[in-house]
């Protein structure tokens, strides 16, 4: 398939590096910031970061969507499992500190947490076993929140309830552009999320900030291709929004995902670990569906957590400001096998990615 | 967590499709929030097909960067 062919080009790379060369400001530091665990994945992997001139530094915002999961809500898991519903989650969530315990935590003290692929899983599993309560943590930004969508419109069976995290992502891309010395010079927006929400949420960043933002897909050449196109940009005095990942991502994005997601759910405020509370960045399900909001269905409401513990840079980390090797506990008190802070847990936080890649 | 990895339409059952991912094994995922035909690529993500790849645009895009190549020769 196409897809394979020369996304990975060593040859292709290089030339395109050649052309960032070539485009990078003679003077000052130009600074793009994506927003994706996937993202940091390939350009540490595949050491993007050497190829760029000195002076073109790409940093990473608050793209894993476990790592930003306040610690109220792994609390309100915590709470469901420990009253005997049997909790489902994707693998990452499993280990991101609460308050007190993580639900790894929980199921070591015996609680019934389960991890799954996905939301299909979970509601089978409830389906199978109807003598006990079933929860799904549903976590993840727009490329997720569709599936809970579809599940939760698909007559979920009595036994089960959603306890919902989602969060959007275009309302924490406006943040960073307002985090005073961040100076951020353009977006690469990421492109699995954007396959669901299309190009248009974005839209504001050219017209209301002067932002180059480009879409970009996760071989190395997409994301050395949208560094190439937004300094092709920022060189002529520009700020367009561009579609780096046409074969994914459609103006309008998917329809039929967008569709069911608004169907489930309504938008509403949300606290993100290490930010805050940010308005109209979080999903709720609507009314119709509240019997199936596990946090009503169970009236488990954690309303503040402890988010960042002593000596844990993660919300400097979360927003880009320092890189994972600033904070003093990293890869000391602080390593994938013995985490401290979210972003060592989920294996897209940043300090997960810059770890694991440093040790291969 | 957002990763979505490419996948074969190999067989349509109403929402649900067996896709093949390269390895030759055959997977079901959920195909409702997609318009996927036996031979498409889809990108599947927990379990759901989210959106299917457009080959000719895939196409489009490599010629560009072969464009890319090719100035850089020069
Ligand atoms: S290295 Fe560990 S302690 Fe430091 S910011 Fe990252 S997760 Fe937190």
């Amino acid at each position: 398939m196409a897809e394979k062919l020369r996304f990975r080009d060593p040859e292709l790379a290089k030339s395109i590096a050649q052309q960032i060369q070539k485009l990078a400001p003679k003077d000052g530091t130009v600074k793009l910031c994506h927003v994706c665990g996937t993202h940091e994945w390939t350009i540490t992997h595949y050491g993007l970061r050497s190829l760029l001139p000195k002076n073109v530094e790409v940093i990473a915002g608050p793209g894993c969507p476990v790592c930003i999961v306040p610690a109220a809500e792994i609390d309100e898991a915590v709470q469901l499992a420990q009253k005997g519903a049997v909790v489902t989650c994707f693998g990452d969530a499993l280990r991101v500190p609460g308050s007190e315990m993580s639900l790894l935590e929980a199921k070591a003290a015996g609680a019934d947490v389960r991890v799954v692929y996905g939301v299909s899983d979970a509601v089978g599993m409830a389906r199978r076993e109807q003598d006990k309560e079933f929860v799904f943590f549903a976590m993840g930004f727009e490329t997720t929140a569709p599936s809970t969508a579809v599940e939760a419109l698909g007559n979920p069976p009595e036994n089960f309830g959603f306890l919902v995290s989602h969060r959007l992502i275009p309302p924490a891309m406006e943040l960073l552009l307002g985090v005073g010395d961040l100076n951020i010079s353009g977006f690469i927006a990421p492109g699995h999320v954007s396959a669901i929400i299309g190009m248009k949420p974005y839209e504001l960043f050219p017209r209301v900030y002067r932002m180059p933002t480009v879409v970009a897909g996760f071989e190395p050449i997409d994301v050395l291709m949208a560094v190439y196109m937004i300094l092709k940009q920022l060189s002529e005095g520009a700020a367009r929004l561009e579609n780096e990942y046409s074969r994914v991502v459609k103006w309008e994005g998917n329809t039929r995902a967008l569709e069911v997601m608004n169907k489930a759910f309504a938008v509403t405020g949300g606290n993100w670990r290490g930010i805050g509370r940010l308005p109209g960045s979080a999903l709720k399900l609507r009314e119709e569906l509240a019997a199936f909001d596990a946090r009503e269905k169970y009236d488990v409401h954690v309303a503040q957590g402890k988010d960042i513990l002593l000596g844990c840079e993660c919300h400097l980390v979360i927003i880009g400001k320092i890189k994972p090797n600033e904070c003093p506990m990293f890869m000391k008190a602080c390593t994938p096998t013995k985490p401290v802070g979210a972003c060592m847990v989920s294996s897209e936080g940043t300090c997960s990615v810059w770890a694991r890649s440093a040790a291969t | 967590m957002c990763l979505a990895i490419p996948a074969r339409v190999v067989r349509v059952d109403g929402s649900k499709a067996q896709v093949d991912f390269g390895e030759g094994v055959l997977r079901e995922v959920n195909v409702t929030l997609v318009e996927a035909k036996v031979g498409d690529y889809v990108l599947v993500h927990a379990g759901y097909a989210i959106q299917t790849v457009d080959e000719k645009e895939a196409l489009e895009t490599l010629s560009l960067w072969n464009e890319i190549l090719a100035a850089g020769k020069q």
